[in-house]
């Protein structure tokens, strides 16, 4: 789709890429350290972690814990999570008309809303009330910002120098990564004054050199 | 660890931690390893980080042990072994993802002090080792066979001028980063070329490594 042109030969900066990416469970692994509150049904001291310190734990008395520790007291049967604020139907309803009302810009989500979401749904799906609805509003709002990202980042062009991905949320910031990336260096790359030199070059000597191939238009229109 | 910053909409309360003065370690470690997952090269070694790291999760083990022994409720003792396995967990992929880059570059590592010096003891131990045991093999397997102006390992052939067989990180690759605070007229390049932006605090932006190098060392920008 777009050239790749690599420089001279016996240079390979380009190629020693490392892959930079975050795989979903270690996005997944991130978002499990944010809080959430929970109400226990049972007793226990506070626990003192090296991710910090939590508890005491009363029944009926809600409490703040990482993600990871809630669903794990969850699944023991230990207690109910509070999903978090914006995780209504309310709430969603209004992002989701939001996000479709305006074409360019990103409602605020929690970074990790996607993953947070998921790991909710999948272990206290009976804590949210309308969970059905919920999912689906996540699902809408999900499609539309991709949507959105697609349409945004056609701007990429030879004059863009830097991005600015506003409220982008984890999971896709980590998707678009690796195309804005390679988008970004393959325009600067295209765009350095050395190519330009090279092409300027070659464009005054062709009246003497008869074998250089056709001319190739680096920018096209110029 | 209340994430509990009261400026700015009901969401970004969420997940603000990185505003607050005192870090842990936790988030420390955290944050390395985010840095170092991201950067193409390989950035300072946290060796204090990492000490107290493996000292708090030793101590967190000795106390399975008691715990285990003296008969605790098995919940309890399962909380805390997952609180362990999550930051061993950590700690290993930040020492992975740092082997990996220097396998990578391992005879540019060597041969540039300021990348040296970014590597722990053992590090240092490891990378020469390696060094040593490629040099090896490529001369045996294939140097000692070609032509003479040909057998170096660092350069295609004795005319060249720099170490062209030397494979570098791409420093100037793009990377998704944050600001921890406003960066007014930020300059992208050094040849003035390019307008200088404005990057707000905590929104993504997608620049080039090489701009803002010096902000990830010190702390100011985080790699995403």
């Amino acid at each position: 789709m777009f050239l790749l042109a690599s420089r001279y030969c016996g240079t390979w900066n380009r190629d020693t890429y490392i892959d930079l990416e975050f795989s979903m469970i270690q996005l997944e692994f991130l978002s499990e350290d944010e809080m959430v509150e929970i109400v226990p049904n049972m007793t226990m001291d506070p626990l003192n972690l090296i991710s910090g310190d939590f508890g005491p734990f009363r029944p009926q008395i809600a409490t703040q814990v990482p993600l990871w520790l809630a669903m794990a007291l969850k699944k023991r049967g230990k207690c109910t999570i509070r999903p978090p604020e914006w995780l209504s139907v309310e709430k969603l309803t209004q992002v989701l008309e939001a996000e479709r009302d305006s074409e360019r810009f990103f409602q605020p989500l929690p970074f990790h809303y996607v993953e947070i979401s998921r790991l909710l749904f999948d272990h206290a799906r009976d804590d949210i009330p309308d969970v059905y609805m919920v999912r689906s509003l996540i699902e809408d709002i999900k499609d539309v910002r991709f949507h959105k990202i697609g349409t945004g980042l056609e701007i990429i062009s030879e004059r863009t120098h830097a991005l600015k991905l506003k409220n982008l949320s984890a999971m896709e910031v980590n998707i678009v990564r690796p195309f804005v990336v390679r988008a970004l260096q393959t325009f600067y790359d295209l765009d350095s004054p050395e190519m330009l030199q090279e092409s300027d070059r070659r464009a005054n000597r062709r009246p003497q050199a008869a074998d250089h191939g056709p001319k190739r238009q680096l920018r096209p229109g110029r | 660890m209340d994430s509990g910053s009261a400026e700015g909409s009901g969401f970004s309360a969420m997940e603000d931690y990185e505003s607050l003065i005192a870090t842990t370690d936790a988030e420390l470690l955290k944050r390395s390893w985010r840095n170092e997952k991201a950067a193409p090269e390989i950035l300072q070694f946290e060796t204090s980080l990492v000490q107290r790291s493996r000292e708090q999760i030793q101590l967190m083990e000795e106390t399975l042990e008691e715990f285990t022994r003296s008969g605790i409720d098995p919940l309890i003792v399962s909380l805390y072994q997952m609180d362990v396995d999550r930051t061993l967990f950590l700690l290993r992929s930040y020492l992975r993802t740092r082997l990996q880059k220097i396998e990578k570059h391992m005879f540019h590592v060597q041969k540039t002090t300021e990348l040296w010096n970014r590597l722990s003891r053992q590090e240092q131990k490891f990378a020469k080792r390696s060094v040593e045991d490629i040099e090896q093999h490529f001369e045996q397997s294939v140097l000692s066979k070609l032509p003479d102006r040909y057998k170096s390992h660092l350069k295609q052939s004795i005319i060249s001028e720099e170490d062209d067989m030397v494979p570098e990180p791409p420093l100037d690759t793009f990377v998704i980063c944050r600001s921890k605070s406003f960066l007014g007229s930020f300059q992208l390049d050094d040849s003035g070329e390019e307008k200088p932006v404005d990057l707000e605090a905590d929104d993504l932006y997608a620049l080039r490594y090489m701009s803002i190098k010096p902000l990830v060392q010190s702390g100011q920008i985080d790699l995403v």
